[in-house]
């Protein structure tokens, strides 16, 4: 690509630089393999040693009875795979997921933009609100979790909110340990939305920035303000961050374990409700049984689904038309 | 954007309780650090501020026999100090060469980095673990780092940078004789400090915060990560609760601080990660 330049340079200038295409020192840059490879491969190779060949191995071992063993002899063909799918457990933390997915994608993608447009209106305090609600991203899921369950929703009179909800007349509930109804489900959606709203919120607030004041003065002079420009300026000027943000969120959701855990868990154990996938497969693989066989069919079975979602996600919204540009 | 008086006092309104209930948790985070035991759960009523608030938590949860907080944030500080520079060596390189190599297959190459991003590595901990355990690096610090330096997302996050660049700039370097490394490190690296800050907040971040793959691998208390001690807390018989609120607060420390300096920093970073071109 940079030849056609120096080529091109060449007659305008004078002579020297007819001679730098001879110089010794181009020797590696003058294959566009080898530089390529210089600066990927490090990054390809390390991809293919701790994801790639992961993953396979892990599909091969889907396939043997391994139990703690990596270097299995027993071919057990589907077995793990009709066990697994069979196991009322491990359908239940996909039914989980996809609950926790459906409900924390769209809320937290529909909060952070509010947000952002709010943040985006104000005159006055707008780098006060923006750090406040960025700060979150900050701390991590153990901690809030902690804060969460110890504090916040403490389950006796002392926690905040009983107390809080004392002052109304209502009793205290024990958020944590009640199956019906679900409130442990309020504390895992809160935590995550307080962590990861501010992040998404700064995204937007960027994207905000970009869209051409004068569209909305076109749009006042059509009479449309408030929520109509809203709807068909800003949301459109929108969709490229809504895009990102969307695939983000569903990643995110689909790494749900830090806040269920250590929201949920006791002294070596989980309660058999509110298990996402990964606490699950925690469990059976590295719990006491180290059962690898079983654990690896659960992920290969958990990737296949994220891949069909990520592929549905993908069609929906168009973002790998995006990325050939 | 035209507001009425009333709409601008209702938005002031709702970004006000939106910031209160955001700041509840910090507070609460406080609150429980300065606590004494007693105060956080022997008695049954809620109390809003510590009577008497114990500073000397902050010394004490140095010493705790089960919880090593300081052998772990050392741990931690190690590892994510090491992540992020790592990350943005590797990915940097990357990035670099997925814009600007003219080879054919640079597009199918960033293709398969793309769908790797898109199986979330929480779902390969079981295979990665096979894998690291298979090499013995369970519980050492080399288990903990290396398997978390291929970081699909950061590459991605470059290479979109990088499709940005003037590419006017490297030019002038080629046109003197600079091979692409060349360019790369006198050129392109030094005019790119604003995006790498951004990417190594971000890095930094999520490797200090991270907690499943620590708690598989740092099976060894003296590999234990901030996290994975601060989590033990949470599991234990009796929870030491002032002790427990303590060390989180202590484990926020180095985070807070570099938010407390670099915020208008890493804000503009975030913005500009590419994300919203």
């Amino acid at each position: 690509m940079a030849e056609p330049a120096v080529t091109g340079a060449v007659p305008s200038t004078v002579g020297p630089s007819a001679a730098r295409p001879a110089s010794p020192r181009r020797k590696w840059t003058d294959s566009p393999h080898l530089w390529f490879w210089v600066f990927v491969g490090p990054f390809v190779a390390g991809l293919l040693v701790f994801i790639v060949i992961p993953i396979l191995w892990s599909v091969w071992l889907s396939f043997y009875d391994a139990r703690n063993t990596v270097t299995p002899t027993h071919f057990v063909g589907f077995e793990n795979y009709s066990r697994m799918l069979g196991d009322s457990a491990f359908r239940s933390s996909l039914v989980t997921f996809v609950l926790f997915a459906a409900f924390i994608v769209p809320t937290t993608f529909v909060l952070s933009l509010g947000l952002a447009v709010l943040v985006n209106g104000v005159k006055r305090g707008k780098a006060f609100f923006r750090s406040v609600f960025f700060l979150p991203t900050a701390c991590s899921y153990v901690v809030a979790a902690m804060i969460w369950r110890h504090s916040l929703f403490g389950g006796t009179a002392a926690g905040m909110v009983n107390t809080v909800m004392g002052w109304l007349g209502a009793a205290p509930i024990a958020w944590l340990s009640v199956v019906h109804p679900p409130w442990y489900w309020l504390v895992l959606v809160t935590v995550r939305l307080w962590l990861q709203v501010g992040f998404f919120m700064v995204l937007f607030l960027a994207a905000l920035q970009r869209v051409p004041q004068q569209l909305y003065e076109a749009a006042a002079l059509d009479g449309a303000t408030g929520w109509k420009a809203f709807r068909y300026i800003t949301f459109p000027q929108l969709r490229a961050t809504s895009t990102a943000v969307l695939m983000l969120l569903l990643v995110n959701a689909f790494q749900a374990f830090d806040e269920f855990y250590n929201v949920l868990s006791t002294t070596g154990g989980y309660p058999p409700y509110a298990r996402p996938p990964l606490v699950y497969l925690f469990n059976i693989a590295l719990g006491n049984g180290q059962d690898f066989g079983d654990g690896s069919a659960g992920a290969v079975i958990l990737t296949l689904i994220i891949a069909i979602f990520a592929l549905l996600q993908g069609r929906l919204t168009g973002i790998g038309r995006r990325d050939t540009a | 954007m035209i507001a009425s008086r009333g709409g601008r006092s209702a938005r002031y309104l709702v970004l006000g309780v939106a910031a209160v209930l955001f700041l509840v948790p910090f507070y609460l985070l406080l609150r429980g650090a300065l606590s004494t035991e007693q105060q956080l759960v022997g008695i049954d009523h809620w109390t809003w501020f510590p009577t008497h608030p114990q500073w000397s938590n902050l010394g004490d949860t140095f010493h705790n026999s089960t919880v090593p907080l300081g052998r772990s944030m050392l741990n931690s500080l190690v590892i994510a100090v090491t992540q992020t520079v790592l990350v943005l060596v590797i990915s940097g390189m990357a990035g670099y060469g997925l814009a600007r190599s003219t080879v054919r297959y640079a597009n199918a190459v960033f293709y398969l980095i793309v769908a790797t991003l898109l199986i979330p590595a929480a779902v390969t901990f079981v295979p990665s673990f096979v894998m690291v355990s298979s090499l013995g690096w369970v519980s050492t610090l080399r288990g903990l780092i290396i398997p978390g330096l291929f970081q699909s997302l950061a590459t991605f996050l470059f290479r979109q940078y990088f499709l940005g660049f003037p590419k006017e700039l490297e030019e002038a370097a080629r046109i003197d004789g600079a091979g692409p490394m060349r360019t790369f490190l006198a050129i392109v690296v030094p005019n790119s400090w604003g995006f790498t800050a951004a990417i190594a907040t971000i890095t930094f971040i999520g490797s200090w915060n991270a907690f499943l793959w620590p708690l598989v691998i740092g099976q060894d208390q003296s590999a234990w990560t901030v996290q994975v001690s601060l989590s033990t807390y949470i599991t234990a018989q009796s929870v030491d609760l002032s002790g427990m609120f303590t060390a989180a607060l202590v484990s926020m420390v180095p985070l807070l601080l570099m938010f407390l300096f670099l915020q208008r920093w890493i804000v503009a970073g975030v913005e500009q990660t590419g994300i919203n071109e």
